[in-house]
């Protein structure tokens, strides 16, 4: 049940996403743009990283989605799919991709909320379709049973020990 | 749900701390994130209420370390304990790799564990998950305290198939890193057993 949902992520879909991430940074004149998956795993990200802490504001959106998530549950909506926060300097834009994965850009007074709605929903047609590659991928591998060759199949106890030392 | 990227060579695991109200969830994230090196940790989330009690939930990034060249990091996360926070616990499930169950040992905390364990099962299978088929571990707290229940007895009530059990302080960081190293030892044997 869990390997189904397992997200495994290969070179050229990263490239692919890591790309479009770049476009969409500078198209929209952001300040960061990334994404994360629903459980709050940062996947990628693009623009001015420096002094940010991403691991824990990608924990924070993915809370911030699922806390949202679930009051649209709760007034029977299936899912709302569009977070805004404005603040004195920087304003976050939050949506989901696909209902799988979270986009979120934080961007200034150098843009406009009209120029990032207009680009994320660009870039979102392009992200969905990459992140549905990578399902398809994943199920016809694992439908022919050729699930690539994998690093943690020789895993020993012993290589679990040397993580606690 | 374990996050793998080949392209940067990392594997992210979700680890969420379940436990009755006060047991010591908190607690044992802030004992890990005291003892590990500054370049192993990120900052510890708590998204609190004033009396410092988990609202939503505490988040702590952990890399340990590298296994056959990829950077294993672990996200721990824990779960508001008190009974009304039901909504926001069920989200934090979401996409987990490994539980801890944090059990309070003192004797009037007895059914407090026993509802708080059941509540886990039920949030588990709402979300699809079989709590017998996950790896899971349970750790006795507060073992230091004059009133505790004999680790027999609950081991009995709440742990009937026998997963890995830990006695701690968490306090004192008696037992926290042993519990850690038995859960995080389980969710990489899982993604061996996956792959």
């Amino acid at each position: 049940m869990t390997t189904a949902t397992n997200l495994i992520m290969y070179e050229d879909e990263f490239r692919r996403i890591e790309e479009e991430l770049q476009r969409l940074y500078q198209q929209s004149n952001a300040k960061l743009v990334f994404l994360v998956d629903k459980n709050g795993q940062l996947i990628a990200i693009a623009g001015e990283t420096h002094n940010v802490d991403t691991t824990s504001l990608a924990s924070l959106t993915a809370g911030n989605i699922a806390a949202t998530g679930g009051m649209a549950r709760l007034l029977g909506e299936k899912e709302f799919s569009l977070i805004y926060n404005e603040g004195e300097r920087d304003n976050i834009h939050i949506s989901l991709v696909g209902q799988r994965v979270i986009l979120v850009v934080v961007f200034d007074q150098r843009s406009s909320l009209g120029l990032v709605r207009l680009r994320v929903k660009k870039s979102s047609e392009i992200l969905a379709k990459i992140f549905e590659e990578i399902h398809q991928k994943a199920e016809s591998a694992k439908k022919e049973g050729k699930i690539e060759e994998s690093p943690f199949a020789e895993i020993t106890d012993e290589d679990i020990d040397k993580l606690f030392r | 749900m374990s996050f793998i990227n080949y392209s940067a060579r990392e594997i992210n695991c979700k680890i969420v701390y379940y436990g009755p109200g006060l047991c010591g969830k908190t607690t044992n994230l802030q004992y890990i994130y005291k003892k590990t090196n500054p370049e192993q940790k990120g900052k510890l989330i708590s998204l609190a209420t004033e009396t410092e009690r988990t609202l939503f939930f505490d988040f702590l990034p952990l890399a340990l370390g590298d296994i056959k060249g990829f950077r294993v990091r672990f996200h721990l996360y824990t779960v508001p304990g008190q009974v009304f926070y039901a909504a926001s616990r069920k989200l934090i499930l979401k996409g987990v790799d490994g539980v801890v169950f944090v059990a309070d040992s003192q004797v009037e905390r007895l059914e407090a564990n026993i509802e708080s364990m059941e509540d886990l099962r039920i949030n588990l299978s709402e979300q699809g998950y079989d709590l017998e088929k996950l790896p899971f571990v349970i750790q006795y707290n507060k073992r230091d305290l004059p009133n505790v229940v004999p680790v027999e007895e609950l081991n009995k009530l709440l742990n009937p198939n026998g997963v890995p059990y830990f006695e701690a302080v968490a306090t004192q960081g008696v037992g926290v890193f042993e519990t850690l190293k038995g859960i995080a030892k389980l969710v990489l044997l899982e993604l061996k057993k996956n792959y």
